[in-house]
């Protein structure tokens, strides 16, 4: 082989020549990732969107219609206008009698490995929490990916106690406790082998529900007898 | 690592191109080479396949434009090169991933990025493609990359059978089986990589003396 001649010949090999491999290169990478981007990007939000709506159906059983809201400063909801979605956002479900399921809400926090992110089905009526969903997560595939799959897991969230007391307050906050040491109805009970990741669920639940269950058990008392969320039908969804 | 041809045929050595990374120069029981996913990703054969099947994907496609390029880059720059080819086609692969479902996105992750510092592909990259045609690259990669894929799914599969009880996500255990945890930690990896290992370097000492 000639590869020492090779290398001795390119020996002084120009800056221009050098110049022109990388920026040669670099180039055609940024015209590959660009044309990947724009190609796949609508299939991969559509595919996201549904993922989303999915959820948002098994959180919140029993729901056909579903309307999108946040809450501002000041502690009240608000309907979000189409294709805003910034944010994390509120989505109530609404039953075929045009009944309020309940809502559904994102919530994120802190795993064992990256950003935990979630989505939760709270009924305002029997003021517990009805589904449980995971959006987004890297937690470990085999241990602390159990909390998306393990089914004794997400038994949990059918029922799960977030009772408010007289002045508008948690009654309990949620917490996570060891696999078969559940003793009371706002408890989740864990698992052995995922512990730090089901921890984190109960924090990122309990967090999120002591902020947001008050405000939207509230906007459900209010709007129990002027019903603004039928005004509009934002989006239809045949089943 | 790459050796010199001196088969007569050209037909053999073609051949051979494909061959040697399924066996001879297998890039995980031979080479020991992108120990990282190797061991992060094997914990079921799903994401063993998975990922085996997107690393292929990489090492082809790179080594089908470096062995192309290779008369254009420079010696002093080519390593930069190498990595940009790289990178841009595991950003290519991540997008295309989550463009066919979120759920294999979900659990493969973090670890389609580490992609770009597989060092099987860069050493693929230097020590063949830059040097032979392009024909030949493709040939290469194939048979590296599905070496490489076969290697992760033969970890993956013990790993998941005895640290899970299952194959594929399908359970073959009655209820009663005791999962060892430890096979699906990191630790697990490498006993399953030294097993595999122990077995075919005895196979390959076997060989060598008959």
């Amino acid at each position: 082989m000639s590869r020492v001649a090779d290398i001795e010949a390119q020996k002084p090999a120009n800056s221009t020549k050098m110049l022109r491999a990388m920026v040669g290169v670099g180039i055609m990478s940024a015209l590959l990732i660009v044309l990947t981007f724009e190609l796949t990007l609508p299939r991969v939000q559509r595919l996201k969107a549904e993922a989303l709506e999915k959820a948002i159906f098994s959180v919140l059983p029993g729901t056909v219609r579903i309307e999108a809201f946040r809450i501002n400063g000041n502690g009240q909801l608000i309907e979000l206008e189409n294709g805003d979605a910034s944010g994390s956002a509120i989505y109530a479900g609404y039953d075929e009698n045009k009944k309020l399921v309940g809502y559904a809400v994102e919530a994120a926090g802190q795993g064992y490995a990256d950003i935990i992110r979630i989505l939760y089905g709270y009924d305002p009526e029997e003021q517990i929490l009805i589904g449980f969903q995971v959006l987004e997560s890297k937690e470990t595939p085999g241990l602390g990916d159990k909390i998306e799959k393990e089914q004794r897991f997400l038994d949990n969230f059918k029922a799960l106690d977030v009772g408010l007391t007289d002045d508008g307050q948690l009654r309990n906050k949620v917490v996570a406790v060891k696999q078969g040491e559940k003793e009371n109805a706002w408890e989740i009970d864990g698992i052995t082998g995922a512990t730090i990741s089901s921890r984190a669920i109960g924090d990122i639940i309990a967090t999120s529900t002591t902020e947001v269950v008050p405000v939207l058990f509230h906007a459900n008392r209010k709007t129990d007898d002027t019903k603004p969320g039928q005004k509009q039908m934002k989006r239809h969804e045949q089943r | 690592m790459s050796k010199d041809n001196s088969q007569s045929t050209q037909k053999a050595a073609t051949t051979d191109e494909f061959i040697k990374g399924l066996w001879r120069d297998n890039p995980v029981f031979v080479q020991v080479l992108g120990m990282c996913p190797v061991l992060a990703v094997s914990n079921t054969a799903e994401n063993a396949l998975a990922m085996g099947l997107a690393t292929a994907f990489v090492l082809l496609m790179s080594n089908i434009l470096v062995s192309i390029l290779r008369n254009f880059i420079p010696k002093q720059v080519r390593i930069a090169s190498y990595i940009l080819i790289i990178a841009t086609f595991v950003t290519v692969t991540d997008y295309v991933i989550q463009a066919i479902s979120v759920e294999l996105h979900k659990s493969l992750g973090a670890f389609i990025s580490l992609i770009v510092v597989n060092c099987l592909i860069l050493s693929r990259a230097e020590a063949f493609a830059s040097k032979n045609t392009v024909w030949k690259s493709i040939l290469d990669a194939l048979g590296m990359g599905v070496g490489f894929t076969l290697a992760l799914f033969c970890l993956g599969a013990v790993r998941e059978v005895l640290g899970n009880g299952s194959i594929f996500g399908l359970p073959i255990f009655s209820e009663g089986f005791q999962s060892w945890i430890v096979m699906i930690l990191p630790a697990g990896g490498f006993f399953t990589l030294a097993a595999w290992l122990l077995i075919i370097n005895a196979v390959q000492a076997k060989k060598a003396k008959t």
